[in-house]
């Protein structure tokens, strides 16, 4: 009854994907004259133009460009300030943190003109750099938060453990809390990454056509809709796989527990 | 192998009135095993946490070996710790856990094998070498975390009441077995433990502390016979000694009908009409009601098979008292019989009613 239940949840969720992989692999005049699970010819054509096509596959490239720094970055800087807020001693550490904590809620839309006005003083709007730049500052509260709350709960014991056993902080913090912060930031990782690759909005306001990621350009094919959707589909495909792999990938971490056997 | 000091060391948290550890004085011998003991708050843990420099020394200073560690991280002091809760890393195998600090301190691969394999012999952990901590139970973890200590060879060991999580009969294993290790390393080691039949079967010296400040420190043979305050005679010794303060006559301390006889010294010493009287519940005899003891009406009696406590309460000077006596688990009396106790020869205790402090 159970097993079913989550076949039927999952066999939902995976419609509209399926609906997009056959929409992908329709001609154009196929699809806008019938829905996808007619069927009906199926040829790569979609794909083909795609990949023939340079502004896509730029796009495509743009949105590695810009996705990985953007979640690298945030992974390692936030893990070191959590590690910072979790067990460095420091003046002022838990009121800091709060202010860390309160900047999550600040809506991405407020900063949007000053931080163009700033880019563009750094001479980076409309670069790759600086939607990275943007990414990360609003990445990094939320990875600190999570990150901070996970290594807090390391027993303080371990830490105690390797710092005698000759430990300096970059020892522990690369040999004990990254290993154990592991599922901490597996899960980070992907929400950040995914987060950033399906990024719209960021992409609209700093993006130039030259840094623009496949987001941004499969928005510019909807312009002249009917003659592109042979590549809309297909695009909007292809950046679909890439997180779906990511967290087949990483999934298991959200699960996995690594603490066990380490006190008591 | 070395000598540890503790000399006026003294440590205070931000925000608190009272130093969890006040002004500690004391000398640790070369291979001792010393043991610090007392009841949970009194500062044992954090005298320990001192000495690995996991706790900041506010006041005094630390000396290992003569050199002044006060101010040097825990890598610098040479020591090793064993946890209570044993702190293994569990993203690595037991191997790995032993091998942890050879590897920062940048030991030869070769060494560290030998050393991780010998200590691994030496505790019977030959098999589980490269298994994880949760694959472990409760004793083999404890032995996992002995092994990560002994492969250093440190100065000197540290452990933080290393069998409280283990189950009683393991605990009493283990403890010979740490015992009789530390005697074969002759590596000077300071143990905490609020368990004071541990303190006093470990230990070469006993280290008594209370409220931060040391009490007494000696062999447990010295503090079970000559405690030094009415703290320590009622901390060490299991069931506790039974403790009066009574009114003190030109001759002895009056225990109701019962007189205690004390010395003229004794009696001087004490001075101002009222005495504090010790005496173990195994130093006291039940006699016949014609030898003068004290009558008191048994409440419980605890069969332990050998012995028996009696447990029982007697009017002393207007006041109910209660009283634990040790007799032959064969002849114990019966619940709400009136039993005759007696101090047994010159093994009472007398301490000052005021200070607390022994009277010889």
């Amino acid at each position: 009854m159970k097993r079913a239940l989550v076949v039927l949840v999952g066999l939902l969720w995976l419609t509209p994907a399926a609906g997009l992989l056959v929409s992908s692999l329709r001609p154009a005049r196929a699809v806008n004259s019938s829905g996808w699970w007619t069927f009906g010819e199926l040829t790569f054509d979609g794909y083909a133009k795609l990949l023939s096509d340079d502004r896509m596959l730029g796009a495509l490239w743009n949105t590695v460009l810009i996705t990985v720094p953007s979640t690298v970055l945030v992974v390692v800087l936030g893990a070191m300030a959590a590690y910072a807020f979790a067990w460095g001693r420091f003046p002022g550490r838990d009121w800091l943190f709060l202010v860390v904590v309160a900047l999550i809620v600040v809506p991405v839309q407020v900063a949007l003109i000053p931080d163009a006005e700033l880019l563009g003083n750094l001479g980076l709007f409309g670069s790759i750099p600086g939607v990275v730049l943007f990414h990360v500052a609003f990445g990094l509260p939320f990875a600190i938060f999570l990150l901070r709350n996970f290594f807090v709960a390391i027993p303080r014991e371990l830490l105690e453990a390797a710092r005698i056993d000759g430990g300096s902080d970059g020892t522990i913090f690369r040999k004990v809390i990254l290993p154990l912060g592991w599922p901490a930031i597996a899960s980070l990782a992907i929400f950040q990454f995914l987060w950033v690759w399906n990024d719209l909005l960021v992409a609209l306001v700093f993006a130039s056509p030259d840094s623009a990621p496949i987001t941004y350009a499969i928005r510019e094919q909807t312009r002249s809709f009917s003659s592109n959707i042979d590549v809309i589909a297909p695009g909007a495909f292809l950046s679909m796989l890439v997180p779906l792999a990511v967290f087949f990938a990483f999934q298991r971490y959200f699960v996995q527990g690594l603490m066990a056997g380490s006190v008591k | 192998m070395a000598t540890v000091s503790y000399k006026g060391a003294t440590r205070r948290y931000p925000g608190t009135t009272r130093n969890a550890v006040d002004k500690l004085d004391l000398e640790i011998g070369d291979g001792e095993f010393l043991v610090l003991v007392g009841p949970s708050g009194c500062g044992k843990s954090t005298s320990l946490r001192m000495l690995a420099g996991l706790e900041d020394v506010d006041e005094g200073a630390i000396l290992i070996e003569g050199k002044d560690v006060t101010n040097l991280p825990p890598k610098d002091r040479d020591i090793a710790m064993v946890f209570q809760n044993y702190a293994l890393y569990p993203h690595m195998t037991v191997y790995e856990n032993m091998a942890f600090a050879l590897k920062l301190r940048k030991t030869s691969k070769d060494e560290i094998d030998r050393r991780v394999k010998e200590a691994a012999k030496l505790l019977q952990l030959e098999e589980y070498l490269s298994r994880k901590p949760k694959a472990l139970s409760g004793g083999q973890r404890q032995r996992v975390a002995m092994g990560r200590a002994i492969v250093r060879e440190p100065q000197v060991f540290l452990m933080d009441e290393p069998l409280s999580n283990l189950d009683a009969k393991l605990r009493v294993q283990t403890r010979s077995q740490i015992a009789s290790l530390q005697k074969n390393l002759g590596i000077t080691t300071v143990y905490v433990t609020h368990d004071q039949v541990e303190a006093m079967t470990m230990g070469h010296r006993v280290a008594v502390m209370l409220d931060g400040v040391l009490q007494q420190v000696d062999t447990p043979r010295n503090l079970y016979d000559s405690p030094a305050n009415v703290f320590v005679a009622g901390f060490i010794g299991s069931p506790a000694m039974n403790i009066k303060t009574v009114t003190l006559g030109a001759d002895g301390a009056r225990f109701g009908s019962m007189l205690m006889p004390l010395t003229r010294e004794q009696v001087t010493a004490a001075g101002d009409g009222k005495v504090t009287v010790g005496f173990r519940p195994e130093d006291t005899d039940l006699v016949a009601p014609s030898e003068g003891g004290l009558p008191i009406v048994v409440d419980l009696v605890e069969e332990l098979g050998s012995d028996a406590y009696v447990y029982g309460h007697a009017d002393v000077n207007g006041e109910q008292e209660r009283f634990t006596v040790r007799t032959d688990g064969r002849s114990a009396p019966s619940l709400g019989d009136t039993v005759y106790v007696k101090p047994r020869g010159a093994h009472h205790h007398v301490f000052h009613a005021e200070t607390g402090v022994r009277i010889a």
